[in-house]
Protein backbone atom coordinates (compact mmCIF):
# COMPACT_ATOMS: atom_id res chain seq x y z
CA UNK A 1 0.00 0.00 0.00
CA UNK A 2 2.71 2.49 0.87
CA UNK A 3 4.08 2.00 -2.64
CA UNK A 4 1.42 3.19 -4.68
CA UNK A 5 0.31 5.82 -2.11
CA UNK A 6 4.18 6.90 -2.72
CA UNK A 7 3.49 6.27 -6.38
CA UNK A 8 0.24 8.60 -6.59
CA UNK A 9 2.02 11.50 -4.46
CA UNK A 10 5.23 11.27 -7.29
CA UNK A 11 2.58 11.71 -9.97
CA UNK A 12 0.87 14.55 -8.08
CA UNK A 13 4.08 16.05 -7.96
CA UNK A 14 4.79 15.41 -11.59
CA UNK A 15 1.66 16.83 -13.04
CA UNK A 16 2.02 19.83 -10.71
CA UNK A 17 5.27 20.68 -12.20
CA UNK A 18 4.03 20.09 -15.66
CA UNK A 19 0.85 22.62 -14.97
CA UNK A 20 3.03 25.17 -13.74
CA UNK A 21 5.70 24.49 -16.62
CA UNK A 22 2.76 25.31 -18.61
CA UNK A 23 1.47 28.54 -17.40
CA UNK A 24 -0.71 27.05 -15.03
CA UNK A 25 -4.14 28.58 -16.75
CA UNK A 26 -6.91 26.91 -18.21
CA UNK A 27 -5.93 28.06 -21.63
CA UNK A 28 -2.78 25.25 -22.25
CA UNK A 29 -4.97 22.08 -20.75
CA UNK A 30 -4.43 20.41 -24.09
CA UNK A 31 -0.48 21.72 -23.46
CA UNK A 32 -0.40 20.02 -20.34
CA UNK A 33 -2.32 17.00 -21.16
CA UNK A 34 0.34 16.71 -23.92
CA UNK A 35 2.93 16.57 -21.64
CA UNK A 36 1.38 14.21 -19.00
CA UNK A 37 0.63 11.72 -22.00
CA UNK A 38 4.41 12.18 -23.17
CA UNK A 39 5.84 11.92 -19.87
CA UNK A 40 3.27 8.27 -18.79
CA UNK A 41 2.50 7.41 -22.70
CA UNK A 42 -0.98 7.71 -21.54
CA UNK A 43 -3.42 9.85 -19.17
CA UNK A 44 -3.38 7.91 -15.73
CA UNK A 45 -6.52 9.07 -14.14
CA UNK A 46 -5.35 10.26 -10.95
CA UNK A 47 -3.30 12.53 -13.66
CA UNK A 48 -6.44 13.76 -14.80
CA UNK A 49 -7.92 14.31 -11.05
CA UNK A 50 -4.87 16.36 -10.55
CA UNK A 51 -4.86 18.61 -13.48
CA UNK A 52 -8.66 19.09 -12.46
CA UNK A 53 -7.71 20.31 -9.26
CA UNK A 54 -4.85 22.48 -10.28
CA UNK A 55 -7.01 24.17 -12.74
CA UNK A 56 -9.75 24.36 -10.76
CA UNK A 57 -11.37 23.13 -13.70
CA UNK A 58 -14.89 20.35 -13.34
CA UNK A 59 -12.88 16.74 -14.16
CA UNK A 60 -15.53 16.13 -16.51
CA UNK A 61 -13.94 19.15 -18.53
CA UNK A 62 -10.23 17.89 -18.64
CA UNK A 63 -12.06 14.26 -19.41
CA UNK A 64 -14.26 15.55 -22.28
CA UNK A 65 -10.89 16.98 -23.47
CA UNK A 66 -8.53 14.19 -23.60
CA UNK A 67 -11.17 11.51 -24.72
CA UNK A 68 -12.08 14.03 -27.65
CA UNK A 69 -8.93 13.71 -29.37
CA UNK A 70 -7.47 10.62 -30.57
CA UNK A 71 -3.96 11.72 -29.81
CA UNK A 72 -4.74 11.41 -26.14
CA UNK A 73 -5.20 7.99 -23.97
CA UNK A 74 -6.57 6.73 -21.39
CA UNK A 75 -5.67 3.19 -21.63
CA UNK A 76 -2.10 2.38 -20.69
CA UNK A 77 0.20 2.66 -24.45
CA UNK A 78 2.86 0.47 -25.48
CA UNK A 79 6.69 1.87 -25.87
CA UNK A 80 6.00 1.62 -29.69
CA UNK A 81 3.05 3.35 -31.86
CA UNK A 82 2.31 1.31 -34.78
CA UNK A 83 0.25 3.47 -36.92
CA UNK A 84 -1.50 2.00 -39.92
CA UNK A 85 -3.11 4.36 -42.30
CA UNK A 86 -6.48 2.83 -43.96
CA UNK A 87 -7.22 6.25 -45.96
CA UNK A 88 -8.49 5.82 -49.75
CA UNK A 89 -4.89 5.88 -51.54
CA UNK A 90 -3.37 3.62 -48.50
CA UNK A 91 -6.55 1.34 -49.08
CA UNK A 92 -5.90 1.17 -52.54
CA UNK A 93 -2.60 0.02 -52.41
CA UNK A 94 -3.25 -2.75 -50.45
CA UNK A 95 -3.12 -1.08 -46.69
CA UNK A 96 -5.26 -3.76 -45.56
CA UNK A 97 -3.02 -6.94 -46.21
CA UNK A 98 -0.34 -4.85 -44.45
CA UNK A 99 -2.43 -4.44 -41.67
CA UNK A 100 -3.54 -7.53 -40.93
CA UNK A 101 0.47 -8.73 -41.40
CA UNK A 102 0.34 -5.90 -38.65
CA UNK A 103 -2.07 -7.53 -36.52
CA UNK A 104 -0.44 -11.40 -36.96
CA UNK A 105 2.93 -10.46 -36.24
CA UNK A 106 2.01 -8.34 -32.98
CA UNK A 107 -0.89 -10.24 -31.94
CA UNK A 108 -3.32 -7.33 -31.47
CA UNK A 109 -6.54 -5.95 -32.90
CA UNK A 110 -6.26 -2.52 -33.55
CA UNK A 111 -6.17 0.03 -30.56
CA UNK A 112 -4.62 -2.66 -28.20
CA UNK A 113 -1.57 -3.25 -26.94
CA UNK A 114 0.95 -6.07 -26.60
CA UNK A 115 0.94 -7.77 -23.50
CA UNK A 116 4.78 -6.59 -22.76
CA UNK A 117 3.56 -3.69 -23.57
CA UNK A 118 5.74 -3.13 -26.63
CA UNK A 119 3.59 -2.25 -28.81
CA UNK A 120 -0.21 -0.37 -29.51
CA UNK A 121 -1.17 -0.58 -32.76
CA UNK A 122 -3.65 2.14 -34.31
CA UNK A 123 -5.44 2.78 -37.64
CA UNK A 124 -6.39 6.55 -39.42
CA UNK A 125 -7.28 7.32 -42.28
CA UNK A 126 -5.17 9.24 -44.64
CA UNK A 127 -2.35 11.02 -43.06
CA UNK A 128 -1.97 13.61 -45.73
CA UNK A 129 1.54 11.27 -47.62
CA UNK A 130 -0.75 9.32 -50.35
CA UNK A 131 1.77 9.36 -52.71
CA UNK A 132 3.79 7.33 -50.13
CA UNK A 133 0.32 4.74 -49.88
CA UNK A 134 0.42 2.39 -48.41
CA UNK A 135 2.20 4.00 -45.02
CA UNK A 136 2.87 2.97 -42.06
CA UNK A 137 4.36 5.35 -38.98
CA UNK A 138 6.16 3.36 -36.32
CA UNK A 139 7.34 6.03 -33.05
CA UNK A 140 6.89 9.23 -35.64
CA UNK A 141 9.06 7.58 -38.59
CA UNK A 142 7.16 7.19 -41.51
CA UNK A 143 7.92 4.19 -43.81
CA UNK A 144 6.12 4.31 -47.17
CA UNK A 145 5.78 2.24 -49.58
CA UNK A 146 5.40 -1.02 -47.67
CA UNK A 147 4.49 -4.20 -47.94
CA UNK A 148 3.22 -7.17 -45.66
CA UNK A 149 7.01 -8.47 -46.34
CA UNK A 150 8.30 -5.35 -45.22
CA UNK A 151 6.52 -4.57 -42.40
CA UNK A 152 8.02 -7.47 -40.52
CA UNK A 153 11.19 -6.53 -40.99
CA UNK A 154 10.84 -3.52 -39.45
CA UNK A 155 9.07 -4.49 -36.48
CA UNK A 156 11.52 -7.17 -35.86
CA UNK A 157 13.44 -4.54 -35.27
CA UNK B 1 -31.71 49.87 -31.30
CA UNK B 2 -31.49 47.74 -34.25
CA UNK B 3 -34.69 47.73 -36.72
CA UNK B 4 -35.35 44.45 -38.64
CA UNK B 5 -38.05 43.15 -40.69
CA UNK B 6 -39.77 39.93 -39.52
CA UNK B 7 -42.48 38.18 -41.25
CA UNK B 8 -43.06 41.59 -43.27
CA UNK B 9 -43.49 43.08 -39.80
CA UNK B 10 -41.38 46.01 -39.41
CA UNK B 11 -39.80 45.67 -35.66
CA UNK B 12 -37.02 47.19 -33.53
CA UNK B 13 -34.83 45.20 -31.28
CA UNK B 14 -32.41 45.92 -28.68
CA UNK B 15 -28.87 45.48 -30.07
CA UNK B 16 -26.93 42.62 -28.81
CA UNK B 17 -30.33 40.27 -28.86
CA UNK B 18 -31.27 37.68 -30.85
CA UNK B 19 -33.24 36.81 -33.52
CA UNK B 20 -35.57 34.55 -31.76
CA UNK B 21 -36.15 36.56 -28.74
CA UNK B 22 -36.92 39.37 -30.45
CA UNK B 23 -39.49 37.20 -32.78
CA UNK B 24 -40.87 36.02 -29.38
CA UNK B 25 -41.07 39.70 -28.32
CA UNK B 26 -43.50 40.09 -31.08
CA UNK B 27 -45.76 36.85 -30.34
CA UNK B 28 -44.37 34.95 -33.56
CA UNK B 29 -43.14 31.25 -32.20
CA UNK B 30 -40.71 29.28 -33.23
CA UNK B 31 -40.44 26.35 -32.21
CA UNK B 32 -37.15 25.13 -30.23
CA UNK B 33 -35.62 22.33 -28.65
CA UNK B 34 -32.43 23.14 -27.59
CA UNK B 35 -33.17 26.65 -26.71
CA UNK B 36 -33.75 27.68 -23.15
CA UNK B 37 -34.02 31.22 -21.87
CA UNK B 38 -31.96 30.56 -18.36
CA UNK B 39 -29.33 28.98 -20.53
CA UNK B 40 -26.64 30.21 -22.70
CA UNK B 41 -27.53 29.96 -26.32
CA UNK B 42 -26.13 26.65 -27.83
CA UNK B 43 -27.61 25.92 -31.45
CA UNK B 44 -27.36 22.20 -31.31
CA UNK B 45 -30.95 21.08 -32.74
CA UNK B 46 -31.44 23.26 -35.14
CA UNK B 47 -34.90 22.97 -34.98
CA UNK B 48 -35.26 27.26 -34.93
CA UNK B 49 -34.28 27.74 -38.02
CA UNK B 50 -35.26 30.71 -40.00
CA UNK B 51 -34.89 32.11 -43.73
CA UNK B 52 -32.52 35.08 -43.30
CA UNK B 53 -32.45 37.93 -46.41
CA UNK B 54 -29.99 40.24 -46.44
CA UNK B 55 -30.29 41.81 -50.34
CA UNK B 56 -30.40 39.10 -52.69
CA UNK B 57 -28.72 36.52 -50.29
CA UNK B 58 -30.86 33.97 -48.27
CA UNK B 59 -29.67 31.52 -46.20
CA UNK B 60 -30.89 29.01 -43.21
CA UNK B 61 -29.54 30.10 -39.88
CA UNK B 62 -30.35 29.00 -36.20
CA UNK B 63 -32.61 31.83 -34.46
CA UNK B 64 -31.63 31.13 -31.62
CA UNK B 65 -27.91 32.56 -31.92
CA UNK B 66 -28.36 34.91 -34.94
CA UNK B 67 -28.26 38.14 -33.42
CA UNK B 68 -30.18 40.94 -35.06
CA UNK B 69 -28.61 43.06 -37.65
CA UNK B 70 -29.72 46.09 -38.66
CA UNK B 71 -31.94 45.68 -42.47
CA UNK B 72 -32.63 42.03 -41.63
CA UNK B 73 -35.37 40.67 -43.44
CA UNK B 74 -36.47 37.36 -41.95
CA UNK B 75 -38.81 34.49 -42.51
CA UNK B 76 -39.92 32.00 -39.93
CA UNK B 77 -42.27 30.19 -41.66
CA UNK B 78 -41.50 30.76 -45.54
CA UNK B 79 -41.87 27.11 -47.22
CA UNK B 80 -38.70 26.50 -47.45
CA UNK B 81 -37.90 26.53 -43.63
CA UNK B 82 -40.72 24.22 -43.15
CA UNK B 83 -39.68 21.96 -45.41
CA UNK B 84 -36.40 22.24 -43.83
CA UNK B 85 -37.48 21.76 -39.94
CA UNK B 86 -39.27 18.77 -41.04
CA UNK B 87 -36.47 17.06 -42.09
CA UNK B 88 -34.68 18.16 -39.03
CA UNK B 89 -37.22 16.77 -36.84
CA UNK B 90 -37.22 13.65 -38.31
CA UNK B 91 -33.90 13.25 -37.98
CA UNK B 92 -34.21 14.44 -34.72
CA UNK B 93 -36.58 11.27 -33.94
CA UNK B 94 -34.60 8.66 -36.07
CA UNK B 95 -32.16 8.71 -33.20
CA UNK B 96 -34.18 9.28 -30.65
CA UNK B 97 -38.03 7.92 -31.23
CA UNK B 98 -39.05 7.84 -27.56
CA UNK B 99 -38.77 11.61 -26.59
CA UNK B 100 -42.75 12.79 -26.10
CA UNK B 101 -41.31 16.55 -26.71
CA UNK B 102 -40.33 15.46 -30.56
CA UNK B 103 -42.80 13.27 -31.52
CA UNK B 104 -45.43 16.04 -30.17
CA UNK B 105 -43.09 18.72 -32.72
CA UNK B 106 -43.79 15.95 -35.55
CA UNK B 107 -47.23 15.61 -35.24
CA UNK B 108 -47.32 19.75 -35.14
CA UNK B 109 -46.03 19.91 -38.14
CA UNK B 110 -47.32 17.60 -39.61
CA UNK B 111 -44.92 14.93 -40.41
CA UNK B 112 -46.25 11.69 -41.36
CA UNK B 113 -43.49 9.38 -41.93
CA UNK B 114 -40.04 8.77 -40.80
CA UNK B 115 -38.02 8.38 -43.89
CA UNK B 116 -34.59 7.46 -41.74
CA UNK B 117 -34.05 4.30 -40.18
CA UNK B 118 -34.49 4.62 -36.82
CA UNK B 119 -31.36 3.51 -33.92
CA UNK B 120 -32.38 4.94 -30.57
CA UNK B 121 -29.58 6.17 -28.92
CA UNK B 122 -32.04 8.02 -26.48
CA UNK B 123 -30.11 11.34 -26.57
CA UNK B 124 -29.93 13.82 -29.17
CA UNK B 125 -26.93 15.77 -27.81
CA UNK B 126 -29.37 19.01 -27.32
CA UNK B 127 -26.69 19.62 -24.27
CA UNK B 128 -29.36 21.39 -22.00
CA UNK B 129 -28.30 19.47 -18.93
CA UNK B 130 -24.65 19.90 -19.30
CA UNK B 131 -25.61 23.52 -20.23
CA UNK B 132 -28.15 23.71 -16.70
CA UNK B 133 -25.58 21.69 -15.11
CA UNK B 134 -22.73 23.95 -15.58
CA UNK B 135 -24.72 27.69 -15.69
CA UNK B 136 -27.79 26.94 -13.37
CA UNK B 137 -26.44 24.47 -10.79
CA UNK B 138 -22.44 25.97 -10.86
CA UNK B 139 -21.95 22.44 -10.54
CA UNK B 140 -20.57 20.86 -14.18
CA UNK B 141 -20.76 16.99 -12.89
CA UNK B 142 -21.57 15.92 -16.24
CA UNK B 143 -20.45 17.02 -19.61
CA UNK B 144 -19.58 15.34 -23.70
CA UNK B 145 -17.04 12.91 -23.68
CA UNK B 146 -15.77 11.51 -27.44
CA UNK B 147 -16.63 12.80 -30.77
CA UNK B 148 -18.61 12.41 -33.83
CA UNK B 149 -20.58 9.49 -33.55
CA UNK B 150 -19.36 8.26 -30.20
CA UNK B 151 -19.91 11.54 -28.67
CA UNK B 152 -22.46 12.03 -25.66
CA UNK B 153 -23.54 13.31 -22.15
CA UNK B 154 -21.44 11.00 -19.71
CA UNK B 155 -19.38 11.59 -15.93
CA UNK B 156 -16.06 11.16 -15.93
CA UNK B 157 -14.69 7.86 -15.50
CA UNK B 158 -18.12 6.93 -15.15
CA UNK B 159 -18.96 7.46 -11.75
CA UNK B 160 -21.14 9.68 -9.80
CA UNK B 161 -18.83 13.03 -9.44
CA UNK B 162 -18.23 14.24 -6.40
CA UNK B 163 -19.82 17.80 -7.64
CA UNK B 164 -23.34 16.24 -8.13
CA UNK B 165 -25.48 17.54 -5.92
CA UNK B 166 -28.45 14.49 -7.00
CA UNK B 167 -30.12 18.08 -7.77
CA UNK B 168 -31.93 16.32 -10.18
CA UNK B 169 -31.77 19.23 -12.87
CA UNK B 170 -30.57 17.20 -15.79
CA UNK B 171 -33.66 15.18 -15.73
CA UNK B 172 -36.15 17.54 -15.81
CA UNK B 173 -34.80 19.82 -18.50
CA UNK B 174 -33.65 16.53 -20.47
CA UNK B 175 -36.32 16.83 -23.77
CA UNK B 176 -36.22 12.85 -23.66
CA UNK B 177 -36.86 11.67 -20.35
CA UNK B 178 -39.07 14.78 -19.22
CA UNK B 179 -42.04 12.13 -20.61
CA UNK B 180 -41.06 9.83 -22.44
CA UNK B 181 -43.57 9.03 -25.22
CA UNK B 182 -45.30 5.73 -23.90
CA UNK B 183 -46.52 4.62 -27.34
CA UNK B 184 -46.28 0.99 -27.61
CA UNK B 185 -44.87 0.69 -31.48
CA UNK B 186 -43.89 3.05 -33.79
CA UNK B 187 -45.43 3.61 -37.30
CA UNK B 188 -43.16 4.71 -39.60
CA UNK B 189 -40.81 5.84 -36.60
CA UNK B 190 -44.01 8.60 -35.36
CA UNK B 191 -46.00 7.55 -32.20
CA UNK B 192 -49.57 7.23 -33.29
CA UNK B 193 -50.66 7.72 -29.77
CA UNK B 194 -50.91 11.02 -29.68
CA UNK B 195 -52.15 11.63 -32.80
CA UNK B 196 -54.80 9.34 -33.10
CA UNK B 197 -56.44 11.26 -29.92
CA UNK B 198 -56.13 7.95 -27.50
CA UNK B 199 -55.36 8.01 -24.20
CA UNK B 200 -51.73 8.63 -23.22
CA UNK B 201 -50.60 7.01 -20.21
CA UNK B 202 -50.00 9.82 -17.41
CA UNK B 203 -48.90 9.67 -14.00
CA UNK B 204 -51.49 8.63 -11.68
CA UNK B 205 -52.29 12.49 -10.83
CA UNK B 206 -52.16 13.88 -13.73
CA UNK B 207 -51.94 17.86 -13.78
CA UNK B 208 -51.41 18.21 -17.40
CA UNK B 209 -47.65 19.00 -16.93
CA UNK B 210 -47.07 18.64 -20.52
CA UNK B 211 -48.07 21.48 -22.81
CA UNK B 212 -50.06 19.16 -25.06
CA UNK B 213 -51.24 16.57 -23.00
CA UNK B 214 -54.48 17.76 -21.39
CA UNK B 215 -56.18 16.63 -18.01
CA UNK B 216 -56.52 12.83 -18.33
CA UNK B 217 -53.91 12.17 -20.37
CA UNK B 218 -55.49 13.51 -23.94
CA UNK B 219 -53.90 15.65 -25.88
CA UNK B 220 -55.21 19.00 -26.68
CA UNK B 221 -54.55 21.33 -29.58
S1 LIG C 1 -4.58 7.51 -47.59
FE1 LIG C 1 -2.90 6.95 -46.43
S2 LIG C 1 -1.80 8.75 -46.39
FE2 LIG C 1 -3.57 9.37 -47.45
S1 LIG D 1 -33.22 25.99 -30.51
FE1 LIG D 1 -31.96 27.00 -31.89
S2 LIG D 1 -30.68 25.41 -32.50
FE2 LIG D 1 -31.83 24.43 -30.98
Amino acid sequence: MPRSANKIKSQCQKVAAIVSKCGGDRDSLISILQDIQSEYRYLPEDSLREVAIQLELPLIQVYGVATFFKAFSLKPRGKHMVTVCLGTACHVRGALAMLDEVKRQLGIESGETTEDMRFTLETVNCLGACALAPIVVIDGKYHGHIGPGKVKKILKK
Amino acid sequence: MVKLTIDGMRIRALEGATVLEAAQEMGIVIPTLCHHPGLSPYGACRVCIVEVGKGDRRSLEASCTLPVEHGQVILTNSEKVRKQRKLIVELLIASCPNSKTLQDMAANMGINRIRFRIRDRGCILCGLCVRYCKEQMKSGGIGFTGRGTTRMVATAFEVTPEECRNCGGCEWICPVCERACTAGNLIDGLCGGCQNLAPVETCPVCTGCSESVGPHGYKVY
